[in-house]
C-alpha cells in the first residue's frame, strides 16, 4: 500500500466524524468546568494505550488543515514516541510540522511544558496516564468521584503533610497536584513540578487527554492554577542546581547525562528547541561550542 | 562533545524493517498462509476474535501472522481495525437454543434431551506429545454419525420449569455499548458481560479460579456447555422483516450455582452466564463463574471482599489491550520525571546527612 | 420534507467541521471573543453560526430542543437530514436552540449532576447583535476583563452561582459566535 492511498483510506486526522464530535463535546465541557475530568468514549487507537492515545485523540479532534503541529516527549522533538506521533498526523492529517515552539499552533506533549512562553492561538495537548490526582490515595473511581463532588480533598493534604513530617518537604517531584480556580484538584500529568507555575495564567489553551482512563480535562487561558502547599511549606519549583552545559541557560529544566564510565555528568536543557534556539543566538554553555550560523 | 541522540525516525524505520524480516523467519521454510492459520490454529483465531470483539476468522488469521503469533498483539490489531468500521446496523439477539451444536455437555444430568455430545475436545486426550504430528501429510478422518435433527433445549429451561432455578426473563432493553460510552459504575449485567467476554482469557480464568478456591465461592456446576453455530439475523427496515446475514460460532456456558435463598428469594439455584465467539470453552466457563461472582449484590449475598466480587476491580483490569499498553509504556523515556526524583532524593539525603552530622 | 432540507450542510465535513470547532473552542475558552463560523447554509431563521455549531457538535446521540421561530418545519427537516439529532423537550436536551426569550424559563435545562457536571445542556442563543461591549466578564479564559453584549445579566449570574453545575451558552448572530461557559462571572457595567 502506498502512503498516498493509506492517507485516503482514513478520514482527515484519522478519527471518524462522529468520534470527533463526541471528543469535541467533551473538550468544550472540560473548558467550561476547568480541572474537572469529563468521561469520554475513548476509541481504540492504532497505538498502545499508555503511549499517548488520549493526547492523540484530543489533537485529532482539534487539528485543522492549516495547523503547524509540534510533538514533544520529555521536552524533545526527536524522542522516538514523539517522532512516531508526529508522523502519524503527517500521514493522516497532512498537517505541517515544526520543532519551533513559537511557530506551532498545536503542541502535543508528554511530561513537559515548553520553556518558551506560549501565546494566544496556541493549544497545548497533554498526554495523561492517570488523570485522577487522588488515585494513589484511593484506587476506587467510585470513591474519588465522590471526593471531587464533595470537594473532599483532606486526604490529599494529609498525604502531603505526612511527607513533610517524614522528609521535611513534600516528596512529590512530578505530577504534583494543583487546584484549578479554587475548585477541582487536578493532575497536571507527569510534568516535573518545575513546570507547574506555567499551568496557571497561561495564554494558551491547555487540554489533557487520558485515553485508557477515558477522561478529558482542560485549563482555559488565564486560569488560576495553584500547586497544593502549606503556608509554612510553600511550593517550590525545583530543578537541578546547574546551568545548561550547552547553551548556558540558567532557568531551564535540565536533563542529567552521564558522559563516561567515571560517572562524569553534564546538564543539558530538556527542551531541545529552546536549547537549540539559544545556541543559534550565540549562547554558549560550559561544555558547548559556539555555533557558526546554524545547527550542526 | 555531547550531541543529543537524533534520527529517531530512521531508527523506527529500521526497527520496522528488521521486524518484518524476523516475522518471515528463515526463507528456506515455506511461508505461512492465512488459510493455514485459520484452519490449523483455529483456537488461536478464536481467541483473537473473542477478545478482539470481531467475528472474522480471515482477519484474525492475518492479525496472528502479522503479530508473529503474539495473540495479545493480534487482538490489538483487530481492535484498532474494528474501531474504524462503520456501524451499518444491529443484529437481532442470536438464539442459542437454535444452535447447531458440535459439542454439548451437561455436568448436572447424566443424560438429557438432545444428548451429551463430546465434540472435538481435548478433554480426554492424554497429554502426550504426538510425534506423528511432526511428520507432514496427515489428514485424519473421523467417523461420521448422521446429524441429529431436532431441538437441543437448554438444561436451565428444565430446571426453570420446576422453579428450581432463578427465572431469567427475556429483556429487550437496549444494552449499553462498552465501546461507545465510557464505562460508568455501577455497571449493569449486560455491560459486565460485554467487558468479560472481551476480557483477557488469563485474567478471567484466574478470577474464576479464585472463586473456586474460596475467594467469593459460588458452588458452580456446569449446567451446560454448548459450542456450535447460530444464525445472525438483522431487521431490514426496507423489507419489513429479518433476514439471515450470516453465521457465527459461539461457546455458551450456563452454570447452575448453589443459593440458599434470602429474605426476598426462596431457595433456588442461580445462574452464571458465559458467551464467547468461537470454540473458546475455557473462557466461557470462566466467564460464567466471574459473572456469577459479580452478581452478589443483586442476589443479596455478602460481599466478602473477594477480588472476583469487585466489579470495579474486574472491569477496570480485565482488558488486556489496556493492560499491556499501560504496562509496557513504562519502557518509554521517563527521564524528565526520573531527573526530578533524582534531585529530590539527593536533597533529602543531604538534609538527612546534615542532621546526622549535627547529632553526632 | 422541504427540498431545502437536503442542502446547506458541510461540503467537506472533516475540514469544515474542524475549522468550526476551533472557532467554538476559542470562544468557549476565551469568553468575550467573537469568531466567525462558516461553511453551511442552514434554512431561515437559523443563523449561519447556529447551523454550523449544530453541524459541528450535534448528531444522533445528542437530543436537541428547538424553540420559537427555530422550531419550524424547515429547520426540523434540515436537522433531521443533516444532523439526525432527536428533537426533544427542554428538560432532555443536550443542545437547545432559539432566541433568548423563547428559551425561557431556563430552569428547565439540564445543569449536570454534582458527580457529573458535564451532563448539562449547551444553549445556542440567536441574538440580533453580538459585539465585545456591554456586560463585564471575568473568570477562566479572560485576562483581566472582557465585555460582551448579552441579552441579560441576572440569568448568567444565577447560572454562575450553580458552579460547577450550570448550562453553557453559545451566542450566535449571522456568522458570528461567542461563548459564555458557566465559569464566567458576569456583571453589569
Amino acid at each position: 500500500m502506498t502512503q498516498a492511498s493509506e492517507t485516503n483510506a482514513y478520514n482527515f486526522a484519522y478519527l471518524d466524524e462522529q468520534t470527533k464530535r463526541m471528543i469535541r463535546r467533551a473538550i468544550l465541557k472540560g473548558v467550561a468546568v476547568p480541572g474537572y475530568q469529563v468521561p469520554f468514549a475513548s476509541r481504540e487507537m492504532p497505538m498502545p494505550y499508555g503511549w499517548g492515545t488520549g493526547g492523540v485523540q484530543v489533537t485529532a479532534a482539534c487539528l485543522v488543515p492549516e495547523d503547524r503541529l509540534k510533538v514533544i516527549d520529555q521536552g524533545a522533538d526527536d524522542t522516538t514516541n514523539a517522532v512516531s506521533i508526529r508522523k502519524f498526523f503527517q500521514r493522516t492529517a497532512g498537517v505541517a510540522v515544526t520543532e519551533a515552539t513559537g511557530e506551532a499552533t498545536v503542541i502535543q506533549t508528554r511530561h513537559r511544558i515548553p520553556e518558551t512562553p506560549l501565546t494566544e492561538g496556541q493549544i497545548l495537548v497533554y498526554q495523561v496516564p492517570i488523570p485522577e490526582p487522588l488515585r494513589f490515595l484511593e484506587p476506587r473511581e467510585t470513591e474519588t468521584r465522590k471526593m471531587h463532588e464533595l470537594e473532599e480533598y483532606g486526604l490529599m493534604h494529609v498525604k502531603l503533610y505526612e511527607d513533610i513530617a517524614r522528609h521535611g518537604e513534600i516528596a512529590t517531584s512530578y505530577a504534583y497536584p494543583v487546584k484549578v480556580e479554587g475548585r477541582y484538584v487536578m493532575d497536571p500529568s507527569p510534568i516535573p513540578k518545575f513546570d507547574n507555575p506555567k499551568l496557571g495564567d497561561n495564554a494558551a489553551i491547555q487540554l489533557f487527554g487520558a485515553g485508557r482512563e477515558q477522561r478529558i480535562y482542560a485549563v482555559p487561558p488565564y486560569t488560576q492554577v495553584v500547586s497544593l502547599d502549606f503556608d509554612d511549606h510553600p511550593f517550590v519549583a525545583s530543578k537541578a542546581p546547574h546551568d545548561c552545559d550547552l547553551c548556558g541557560a540558567k532557568g531551564s529544566y535540565l536533563d542529567e547525562v552521564i558522559t563516561d564510565d567515571a560517572g562524569s555528568r553534564m546538564y543539558v536543557c530538556s527542551d531541545t528547541d529552546f536549547c537549540t534556539g539559544r545556541r543559534e543566538a550565540g549562547h554558549v554553555g560550559r561544555l558547548g561550542v559556539a555555533m557558526a550560523g546554524g545547527v550542526a | 562533545m555531547y550531541v543529543a541522540v537524533k534520527g529517531g525516525e530512521r531508527a523506527i524505520d529500521n526497527a520496522h524493517a528488521w521486524l518484518a524480516e524476523e516475522r518471515r523467519g528463515d526463507t528456506a521454510v515455506a511461508e505461512l498462509t492465512l488459510p493455514q492459520i485459520r484452519e490449523q490454529l483455529k483456537l488461536a483465531v478464536n481467541r483473537v476474535m473473542a477478545e478482539g470483539s470481531l467475528f472474522d476468522p480471515d482477519l484474525a488469521a492475518l492479525a496472528i501472522k502479522q503479530a508473529r503469533g503474539d495473540l495479545i498483539e493480534a487482538i490489538f490489531l483487530i481492535r484498532a481495525y474494528r474501531t474504524t468500521l462503520p456501524r451499518l446496523g444491529t443484529s437481532l439477539p442470536v438464539d442459542t437454543a437454535d444452535m447447531a451444536v458440535d459439542r454439548r455437555i451437561s455436568a448436572t444430568f447424566k443424560d438429557l434431551p438432545g444428548g451429551q455430545v463430546l465434540g472435538p475436545t481435548f478433554d480426554y486426550t492424554h497429554r502426550l506429545l504426538d510425534f506423528a504430528l511432526a511428520a507432514e501429510g496427515e489428514a485424519p478422518v473421523a467417523a461420521k454419525a448422521p446429524a441429529t435433527l431436532g431441538p437441543v433445549p437448554h438444561v436451565t429451561a428444565f430446571l426453570n420449569r420446576d422453579g428450581l432455578i432463578e427465572d431469567a426473563p427475556r429483556d429487550d432493553t437496549q444494552p449499553a455499548d462498552l465501546t461507545r460510552t465510557p464505562l460508568e459504575l455501577p455497571a449493569d449485567r449486560p455491560l459486565r458481560l460485554q467487558a468479560i467476554t472481551r476480557g483477557d482469557e488469563g485474567f478471567i480464568l484466574s478470577m474464576a479460579y479464585s472463586t473456586q478456591r474460596g475467594y467469593g465461592r459460588t458452588h458452580a456446576f456446569v449446567g451446560e456447555l454448548r459450542i456450535g453455530r447460530v444464525a445472525v439475523e438483522m431487521e431490514i427496515p426496507e423489507l419489513g422483516f429479518a433476514v439471515e446475514i450470516g453465521e457465527v460460532e459461539l461457546t455458551e456456558c450456563e452454570t447452575v450455582n448453589q443459593f440458599k435463598g434470602s429474605k426476598t428469594e426462596p431457595p433456588q439455584f442461580t445462574r452464571g452466564y458465559g458467551l464467547v465467539f468461537g470454540q473458546t470453552e475455557r473462557k466461557a466457563i470462566a466467564m460464567s463463574l466471574v459473572d456469577r461472582a459479580l452478581r452478589w449484590k443483586e442476589l443479596g449475598e455478602d460481599h466478602i471482599g473477594a477480588p472476583a466480587q469487585d466489579e470495579e476491580f474486574v472491569l477496570y483490569h480485565c482488558d488486556n489491550i489496556q493492560a499491556t499498553g499501560f504496562l509496557e509504556h513504562i519502557k518509554l523515556p521517563h527521564y524528565v520525571d526520573f531527573q526530578s526524583e533524582l534531585e529530590l532524593v539527593r536533597r533529602l539525603r543531604a538534609e538527612a546527612m546534615t542532621m546526622q552530622e549535627a547529632a553526632e | 420534507m422541504t427540498s431545502d432540507a437536503l442542502t446547506g450542510g458541510f461540503a467537506k465535513a472533516p475540514q469544515q467541521s474542524a475549522r468550526a470547532f476551533r472557532g467554538l473552542l476559542e470562544v468557549m475558552a476565551r469568553p468575550g471573543t467573537i469568531h466567525l463560523l462558516e461553511g453551511a447554509a442552514p434554512p431561515a431563521p437559523l443563523s449561519v453560526a447556529a447551523g454550523v455549531a449544530l453541524l459541528t457538535l450535534a448528531d444522533g446521540t445528542t437530543p436537541l430542543h428547538l424553540t420559537g421561530a427555530a422550531d419550524c418545519a424547515a429547520v426540523r427537516d434540515w436537522v433531521t437530514f443533516h444532523i439526525g439529532a432527536p428533537l426533544v423537550a427542554a428538560e432532555d436536551a443536550d443542545f437547545a436552540l432559539g432566541r433568548w426569550q423563547d428559551l425561557q424559563p431556563l430552569h428547565r435545562f439540564r445543569i449536570g449532576q454534582p458527580d457529573y457536571p458535564d451532563r448539562s445542556a449547551t444553549l445556542i442563543v440567536e441574538v440580533d447583535r453580538l459585539e465585545a461591549a456591554g456586560a463585564r466578564l471575568t473568570g477562566p479564559g479572560i485576562k483581566d476583563a472582557a465585555h460582551l453584549s448579552l441579552p441579560e445579566v441576572a440569568a448568567f449570574r444565577a447560572n454562575r452561582a450553580l458552579f460547577p453545575l450550570g448550562f453553557d451558552v453559545l451566542l450566535t448572530c449571522g456568522a458570528q459566535v461567542a461563548g459564555l461557559p458557566r465559569s464566567t462571572i458576569v456583571e453589569d457595567v
